[in-house]
């Protein structure tokens, strides 16, 4: 029997030469007349030991990293095919604790299977939420997405349940389910990873939402910076449709599902739910009011779920396993788990599926094993561009989206962006305007002035210009935003600006500080 | 606009006339094929999907994927969103485009690289990351981007 070698082809992997070390290792099994499998999963989510190579052993896949190609030669020399002893030599991957203390369920296979295999995926439990759906009522489907206490994952954390209950309330010809893949929030990756690793997973919480809802038609919504998903997605519903997964009569019942990618076009604002409909029906990304929300009037005026790809992925496994086996993660009101991202200045950075309540700290530190410049972390914003930055004083708070709440922050998508004691959080404060005025739609006036006029304030500030008279400029400016958005975007841009003030004051007056030390030495 | 290219757009208007929705898949094929879309197939592109020729120009100039103007031979995209921050991504781009002699949007002298800003390529565990054409790079640094630019020059 030939040994199963795994190499991911996971794009963050294929970032750091994934493609050149399984080239190499099949070139090196050939040239010393060794016979290998070589398999392409997924990524474990370990990124800092990307490229992670696994062997199949009798005790279990071995995991070396990371590998270069550099390290091929000696790897076979170690006999890394029988799980020999190498540098790089990690051990049995599922008992390394950083994966063994997660909680995966909705990343349970990601990283294990080959993405697109369709035979990996039945083999790992894949398809037994849609079997159980199929034999259930529409209602009772969405009872136990209601029960199993899942909330949006795309931000807003809206019950997911409930968001079906008012789609499959509503008579029409014509609904559809949406799958909102624009991931648009730096510092997460919890879609890519997903629909690159495990996109059946995705497909078929997509076509147990249709059934409960009573809609034949979906779209994902992909953004353009993700060709690897596309490819991946594209192949797997290719896979899923020719084995009666998808279209007419799936498998052999009466629901018809048809499914198709569609690419976005780089505009962030067009994550926000009535911004993609509009993309979607081929226009401008411009905010809609609401209501109507997208339940009762969604894309070309139909009944439409809007749902994340971590929602829709959470799905299958609900079905699977039954409500109250995802119910039982969790703390409070934050049922089940979150597929959290550690990015940014972090030495052990990557994907961490835990149950809500693990605290900062424990990802920052535990998981994370602090800064990866190995300087303090200072600050870090969890949420995305619009989620607040937290102090060090606040490392303490469990992962639950009331207990955020209650510290004017949010957890948003499950992004963790580390930044150490080099970071300027004025220049924080300004980028996040930035943003704003780049990604404006401009539909409504706050945001897309106020944005611009709060560059310039800040610019103002960075110069050490009459600071106390612009910060309350921005304390204004915020305000504003804060309530006269149309939508998020500018309503929320306040959460990283006046969280920097807030937490971080001393860095709006390091200008005028040095300003005025220079007059002092300087009285000419 | 290049020979060959009024051929090309037809045959891709044709392809998605009677789509739902099918601007975006439009320009993006069309984008996908020739590297832009040219301002003068506006207005075939809105009579084949029954538009304004204000409405085509209105979406490919909301959205930052579509260029109206041919880029060099690839496509630098330098991720400048706060992941890729907090590792310094700010010096690579500086270095970037002193490499290339270019601000964002521009084409280097020879045609070779057009530079272009991104807001998050999804690797953020792997900051600062940029992305070469359909490819990404991780953990990137000064002797990452020589190493490529390099190549191209050699090339
Ligand atoms: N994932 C990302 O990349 C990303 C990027 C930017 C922002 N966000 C998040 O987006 C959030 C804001 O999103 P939003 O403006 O869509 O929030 P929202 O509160 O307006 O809506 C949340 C969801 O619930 C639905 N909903 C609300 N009431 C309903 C009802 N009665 N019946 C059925 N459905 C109902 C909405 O249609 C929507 O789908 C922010 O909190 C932010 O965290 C995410
Ligand atoms: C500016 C802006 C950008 C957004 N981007 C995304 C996104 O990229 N992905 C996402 O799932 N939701 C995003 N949202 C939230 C969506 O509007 C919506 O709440 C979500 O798709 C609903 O799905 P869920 O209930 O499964 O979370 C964004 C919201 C705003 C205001
Ligand atoms: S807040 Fe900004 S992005 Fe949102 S609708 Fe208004 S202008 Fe558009
Ligand atoms: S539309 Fe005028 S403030 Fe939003
Ligand atoms: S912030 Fe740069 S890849 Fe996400």
């Amino acid at each position: 029997m030939s040994v199963r070698v795994y190499v991911p082809c996971d794009s963050g992997a294929l970032s750091m030469g994934a493609e050149r070390v399984a080239k190499a290792i099949c070139a090196e099994a050939e040239r010393r007349g060794l016979v290998i499998e070589l398999v392409r999963n997924g990524s474990r989510g370990l990124y800092w030991l990307e490229t992670l190579v696994e062997v199949g052993t009798a005790d279990g896949r071995v995991a070396y990293g990371p590998v270069k190609v550099a390290d091929v030669a000696s790897l076979f020399d170690a006999d890394f095919l029988n799980g020999g002893a190498h540098a790089l030599h990690l051990g049995v991957t599922d008992d390394l604790p950083w994966l063994k203390n997660q909680e995966r369920l909705t990343f349970a296979r990601v990283g294990i299977t080959d993405p697109v295999s369709l035979d990996d995926y039945l083999a790992h439990d894949g398809y037994r939420g849609l079997r159980n759906a199929l034999a259930m009522t529409p209602d009772a489907i969405v009872q136990q997405v209601t029960d199993s206490g899942l909330r949006g994952r795309g931000g807003a954390a809206f019950p997911t349940g409930i968001k079906w209950k008012t789609v499959a309330g509503c008579v029409a010809d014509q609904k559809y389910i949406v799958c909102n893949a624009d991931e648009g929030d730096s510092g997460t990756y919890s879609d890519r990873m997903i629909m690159e690793d495990d996109p059946y997973v995705l497909i078929e919480g997509m076509t147990i939402a249709a059934i409960a809802v009573g809609a034949t038609q979906g779209y994902i919504y992909l953004r353009s910076e993700y060709p690897h998903a596309l490819v991946s997605l594209n192949t797997a519903i290719e896979r899923a449709q020719a084995a009666g997964y998808l279209g007419e009569h799936i498998l052999g019942s009466a629901h018809t599902f048809h499914l198709e990618v569609r690419r976005a076009a780089g505009a962030y604002v067009c994550g926000e739910e009535t911004s993609l409909l509009e993309s979607l029906e081929g226009k401008r990304g411009l905010v809609r009011f609401k209501p109507p929300l997208p339940a009762i009037e969604g894309l070309f005026g139909k009944p439409t779920v809007v749902n994340n790809v971590i929602s829709l992925a959470t799905v299958p496994i609900v079905l699977d396993k039954g409500a109250e086996y995802y119910r039982d993660y969790g703390m409070g009101r934050s049922r089940g788990t979150l597929p959290i991202q550690l990015a940014g200045n972090i030495k052990q950075p990557g994907l961490v599926e835990k149950a809500f309540g693990v605290t900062l700290r424990e990802l920052l530190y535990d998981y994370g094993g602090g800064s990866a410049s190995g300087r303090p972390i200072r600050a870090v914003q969890v949420g995305g561009p619009l989620g607040a930055y937290l102090p060090e004083s606040q490392f303490d708070t469990p992962l639950d989206y009331e207990k955020f709440s209650e510290i004017w922050a949010v957890l948003g998508h499950g992004g963790i962006v580390a930044f150490d004691d080099t970071v300027d959080m004025a220049k924080m404060a300004r980028y996040a305007f930035e943003f704003c005025a780049v990604e404006s739609c401009g539909k409504c006036t706050p945001c897309r002035i106020g944005s611009t006029r709060g560059v310039e304030v800040m610019d103002n500030i960075m110069q050490g210009k009459q600071v106390s008279k612009n910060i309350a400029l921005v304390r204004d400016l915020s305000d504003t935003l804060l309530n006269g958005s149309l939508c998020a975007l500018g309503g929320m841009t306040p959460y990283p600006v006046l969280s920097a003030l807030n937490h971080f004051p001393e860095d709006f007056s390091k200008a005028s500080a040095i300003a005025s030390e220079t007059a002092l030495a300087d009285p000419a | 606009m290049v020979q060959g290219h009024n051929e090309l757009i037809a045959e891709k208007i044709e392809a998605h006339r009677g789509m739902a929705g099918g601007l975006l898949p439009l320009l993006h094929a069309v984008q996908d094929a020739i590297g832009y879309i040219p301002e003068e197939s506006y207005l075939a592109i809105a009579e084949g999907m029954n538009l304004s020729v204000a409405e085509v120009h209105g979406v490919v100039g909301f959205y930052h994927h579509f260029r109206t103007h041919a880029p060099g031979r690839h496509i630098l995209q330098v991720c400048r969103a706060e992941s890729c921050q907090a590792m310094g991504c700010s010096e690579l781009e500086t270095y970037v485009k002193a490499r290339l002699g270019v601000d964002y949007h521009g084409t280097s002298a020879d045609h070779a690289v057009t530079l272009e800003p991104v807001y998050c390529l999804g690797n953020c565990a792997l900051s600062p990351a940029v992305m070469f054409d359909e490819q990404v790079l991780g953990r990137v640094d000064k002797a990452t981007i020589d190493e490529l630019l390099n190549t191209l020059e050699a090339a």
